[in-house]
């Protein structure tokens, strides 16, 4: 006794009641991304516009809790968290550029 | 926990240099950036889906007068994803669009959260904890890859009255030449971006049963700490996170 540095022993109660809440949180945006998809009409192209905007919000706002909650990036470092987002941001910002410049040209060489 | 006397840095996060960039073990950072590039990838195949989906004509384009409820299946057009995904096992005949996809979501979310668990388990050195939440995350798994495959086997099987083209000819299901439900380039799409992603969650189960294992023979107590199935964890967050992805462009967009 009193000797030994080991870290077992005593239980340690478990810190779980966050990740649950997280957990509920992404179930609620996927069941209203389903309300969604059929509470709006597609017919016109307000609404079809509309659902397309929400879906990729409600996409990005998921991904934020997982990376966030999940994989735990909030939690590190500054420099850790702008390693990982900076560059996705550029990736982001090139794709979105190429389609808003470039991406009519697919049409007109079909 | 550790001894009073402590060295700052525990010796798995110390690199070779004897310093700590950003305050994580090397393989967490790499698995970050193998991870990083990974987006990249993903990102590229969604974002050709989308170029691709809209250069070719909607029903609306081709038929004015046809609405969502009024929905008829052609080569001409890209399809709507409601009126392809719309089966679900043991409901034969019964149009349930995007329940199925949406009961897959949950699986992977779900197995998401018990893969957390285990990680805070690992934090806790609490094995048996490990233990049970890494098997309830390898079922998730598993769950996962069974729904995909009989997903596969339906999209490629197809509906029983198929498609009648203009020659008169059937066609049924999918292939990589022609299917059933809109143009040749949505089944391409289909079984490229889903199957870049089930090949992501095949090998993650993999990585998952790995860790079982060794967490099982007390390979990481003896270690010190559970840091792998970190990196793991790591890894199937980002198996969730490019499904949401795929879900929101594929199938509700």
């Amino acid at each position: 006794m009193g000797h030994s540095v080991e870290n077992s022993t005593e239980r340690q109660k478990p810190q779980t009641k966050e990740l649950w809440k997280v957990f509920w949180i992404l179930l609620a945006i996927t069941a209203v991304e389903f309300i969604i998809a059929f509470q709006i009409s597609s017919d016109n192209n307000f609404g079809k516009w509309l659902k397309i905007t929400l879906f990729i919000l409600l996409t990005f706002v998921k991904s934020f809790y997982i990376v966030g909650n999940f994989m735990h990036l909030r939690h590190e470092v500054k420099s850790m968290i702008w390693t990982i987002v900076i560059p996705v941001v550029f990736v982001v910002w090139l794709l979105a550029a190429l389609v808003y410049f470039e991406g009519g040209y697919i049409g007109s060489v079909r | 926990m550790a001894v009073a006397n402590a060295p700052v840095n525990p010796d798995h996060l110390t690199w070779q240099g004897g310093t700590q960039p950003m305050k994580v073990g090397y393989g967490k950072l790499m698995m970050w950036i193998f991870l990083l590039s990974d987006t990249f990838t993903f990102s590229a195949l969604l974002i050709s889906y989308g170029l691709v989906r809209f250069s070719f004509p909607t029903f609306k384009d081709v038929i004015p007068d046809m609405t969502y409820k009024t929905f008829e299946l052609s080569q001409q057009y890209w399809p709507i994803p409601e009126r392809v995904f719309e089966s679900v096992p043991f409901l034969h005949g019964i149009s349930l669009p995007l329940v199925f996809v949406g009961l897959m979501t949950f699986i992977l979310i779900f197995s998401s959260v018990t893969m957390v668990l285990a990680v805070e388990a690992g934090h806790r050195k609490d094995k048996a904890d490990v233990e049970k939440w890494m098997l309830w995350t390898i079922l998730g798994g598993f769950m996962f890859l069974g729904s995909q495959a009989w997903e596969w086997a339906h999209f490629i099987h197809g509906s029983e009255g198929g498609l009648t083209l203009a020659n008169g000819a059937k066609i049924f299901g999918a292939n990589l030449v022609q299917n059933e439900y809109g143009p040749a380039a949505f089944a391409d799409f289909f079984f490229f971006i889903t199957g870049f992603h089930g090949t992501h969650v095949l090998s993650g189960v993999v990585l998952n049963i790995m860790i079982f294992y060794n967490a099982t023979n007390g390979v990481y107590e003896k270690r010190g700490h559970y840091e792998m199935v970190e990196k793991v964890g790591l890894y199937w967050h980002f198996v969730d996170l490019v499904w949401v992805f795929v879900f929101t462009f594929f199938y509700l967009v």
